[in-house]
């Protein structure tokens, strides 16, 4: 897995709360057998027209948000399906850390399978954050350090699992290590095997 | 003596493989359905990788999301599709998962057929990349929809490396009136608790309304749960549970079925076990729900109007309803029940159990499909389908004007050739109105089967019980 450790700029702003994930990525592109090459279909809907030309109003068809790195939204983003493709569909974009009152749960755990940050910050810093996006600022985040520079050298401390945090640092995979429990695991299935047979068939 | 435990607890701690310093855990998966679109990624993964699938025997896959829903003889005609459903049949057949083919009978939508076929069962963990598997919580199971790298995980160490939920219980008390369903408390609840109110929980339905339910209707409430934010629903195993279970192909067998059943006595929250959230609600109270915006919280009873963005309690509330409106085309004040709708949907994971069909089809009989009205029933599997043609549900729907269909997601999510047209509005069974869930620019109103078929007759958003004595 791709490690994160610092990450320096653009933020594009996307004041909405409940971004659900079919608006991140709708299911036409969820016919794909890959997982590359998604970031052309992130908020395919908001982004393009009915006849696929890009929306000028939408925040990542507009300068300088085309590179943006980093998306600062609303609470419970990326609510609904549980679809890889929209970290996928992030990440090829080039957003790695998204910023947020609150996510979803499947969301958030798949971002850190992908070698991305979600962030969750109490609402009055993610409004400051957002009007820094608005503005153009640059803002870095820095999971070492576990807080987020704005472009003033003031810094918003944010929580982050230190699990995931490991695993992001160090690009960790995560089903490797899981199978260094092997023996922990067939231990289990022995003991479950017996108790409750009727498990295994 | 040991403090009381919820089910959830229970089941979490019965599947502990190892407790980590860190906080998180190494939790035990007892079943894993697989479904063709998350999962091709996942076992490329485990190719690149080198890895085998650790348990095919407590795998399951069946291609459900993108299939035809039409004559089949013909195959997929997407090339898309079909390249995914192919890839899904190659993938089974290199790691050895059991695989049920388009053609089999059992085939159907993932959360239908895991159910049907006597796999879900209590006590169990149970996961899908698929976010509704929250579905299979009805049996008293934990069970919850991942991403790809977790199938993958799965797969590769029939394990995952997660962290316990909070509790949280609502209790229904009271018992559903007349022409009410579980699919319209549970909008009622989402509604209540709004779409992020069971984050971080799982949520356990307790309370003498959902005891008295079916498990078909207990499945659309835990369904649904994914809607309220919580990853899993449960609902505590008993006598209704174990006959729906009891002879299906993979329940316990006789010999095993009573050590089963003393094990799933055992499972039940203790009194005074202790949640971190609670919420009540008295089911007598309860009117048919309909969804009027682009939420699953955004609903009302069907006696209701459509809100005023002007009297929305905050500006994040404003701009979101602002926006669902301009979304759905309608208009503050508009009486729910004068909503025209061109479209209905009966079917999905939410409801497309053979109990949803008989009652839909007990409302249709007799009746016409509104003029302008197009209307589908999409059986959930190939056996429901098969139950109801035994019934002659079908001919009941078809000389209403209803289409009758093969088994699948279809319009719940539009991943096949059924799908609104820009501007269309549908009255549908199934779990999401999203923007552009059932097709770009398509108008979904979520609602039960009766209502779904009280809708489709009349033309209009309908208050069922108008059209039941």
């Amino acid at each position: 897995m791709q490690k994160f450790t610092t990450l320096k700029g653009r933020a594009a702003p996307l004041p909405m709360v409940n971004v659900d994930t079919d608006m991140i990525i709708p299911k036409n592109f969820l016919k794909t057998i890959k997982r590359s090459g998604l970031g052309k279909a992130l908020f395919f809907e908001k982004r393009y027209d009915d006849q696929g030309r890009e929306r000028p109003d939408f925040v990542l068809n507009r300068a300088p948000y085309r590179e943006a790195k980093i998306l600062v939204t609303g609470e419970n983003f990326g609510c609904g399906s549980s679809r890889e493709h929209a970290p996928w569909a992030l990440a090829d974009f080039g957003i790695r850390s998204v910023i947020a009152p609150s996510f979803a749960d499947i969301f958030y755990n798949n971002c850190f399978k992908n070698g991305m940050l979600p962030i969750k910050l109490p609402p009055q810093e993610v409004e400051l954050l957002m009007e820094d996006a608005k503005r153009g600022a640059e803002l870095t985040v820095d999971l070492p350090k576990e807080c987020i520079r704005r472009a003033d050298g003031s810094e918003i401390a944010f929580e982050i699992d230190p699990f995931l945090k490991t695993c992001l640092l160090e690009g960790l995979d995560e089903i490797g290590l899981s199978l260094q429990k092997a023996p922990f695991i067939a231990n289990f299935e022995a003991k479950q095997r017996a108790s409750q047979p009727w498990l295994w068939r | 003596m040991a403090a009381p435990r919820t089910l959830f607890d229970k089941i979490w701690q019965s599947h502990l493989v190892e407790r980590q310093r860190d906080g998180t855990a190494i939790l035990y998966i007892d079943r894993h359905l697989v479904h063709e679109v998350t999962s091709p990624q996942a076992f490329e993964g485990l190719r690149l990788a080198g890895r085998k699938v650790r348990r095919p025997d407590a795998t399951i896959a069946v291609a459900d999301h993108n299939i035809p829903t039409t004559d089949r003889a013909g195959g997929i005609k997407d090339a898309e599709s079909r390249l995914q459903v192919e890839t899904l049949e190659a993938n089974c057949k290199e790691f050895g998962v059991p695989y049920i083919p388009v053609a089999d009978v059992r085939q159907g939508i993932v959360h239908i057929i895991g159910p049907e076929q006597g796999m879900s069962q209590p006590g169990m963990t149970i996961v899908c990349g698929d976010s509704h598997t929250s579905t299979h919580g009805a049996f008293g199971a934990l069970a919850f929809g991942i991403g790809t790298s977790e199938v993958e995980h799965v797969l590769a160490t029939q394990t995952l490396v997660t962290r316990p939920s909070k509790n949280m219980r609502v209790n229904v008390s009271g018992r559903l009136p007349l022409g009410c369903t579980s699919k319209d408390l549970v909008l009622a609840i989402i509604g209540k608790i709004g779409t992020a109110g069971g984050t971080g929980h799982v949520i356990e339905y307790a309370g003498e309304a959902v005891r008295a339910l079916s498990m078909e209707a207990r499945m659309t409430m835990c369904n649904m749960t994914i809607e309220g934010g919580a990853r899993a629903g449960l609902i505590a195993p008993d006598e209704t549970t174990f006959a729906y279970l009891e002879g299906r192909p993979m329940a316990p067998k006789a010999g095993q079925w009573e050590q089963a059943l003393a094990y799933w006595k055992t499972l039940p929250s203790d009194t005074g076990a202790v949640y971190d959230k609670e919420v009540t609600l008295d089911a007598a109270a309860i009117a048919p729900h309909v969804s009027w915006g682009t939420s699953p919280q955004q609903v009302l009873p069907i006696t209701g109007v459509i809100p005023d963005p002007k009297e929305a309690p905050d500006e994040g509330t404003r701009e979101a309803w602002t926006r669902a409106l301009a979304y759905m085309g309608l208009e503050p004040g508009t009486p729910l029940s004068e909503i025209k709708v061109d479209t209905v949907f009966i079917g999905s994971c939410t409801n497309g159990r053979i109990e949803d069909l008989r009652a839909a089809a007990a409302l249709v009989k007799g009746r016409r499909v509104a003029q302008g009205v197009r209307a589908l029933v999409v059986p959930g599997s190939g056996l429901v389908k098969e139950q109801a043609e035994s019934e002659g549900l079908d001919s009941v729907f078809q000389a209403a004007g209803f289409e009758w269909r093969e088994p699948g997601c279809s319009m719940c999510l539009a991943m096949n050739a059924d799908r609104l047209e820009p501007g269309q509005r549908c009255a549908s069974t199934s779990n999401r109105n999203f923007e552009g869930r059932q097709g770009r620019g398509g108008r979904t109103h979520l609602v039960s089967p009766v209502m779904a078929a009280a809708a489709a007759v009349k033309g209009k958003l309908t208050d069922v019980r108008e059209l039941i004595s």
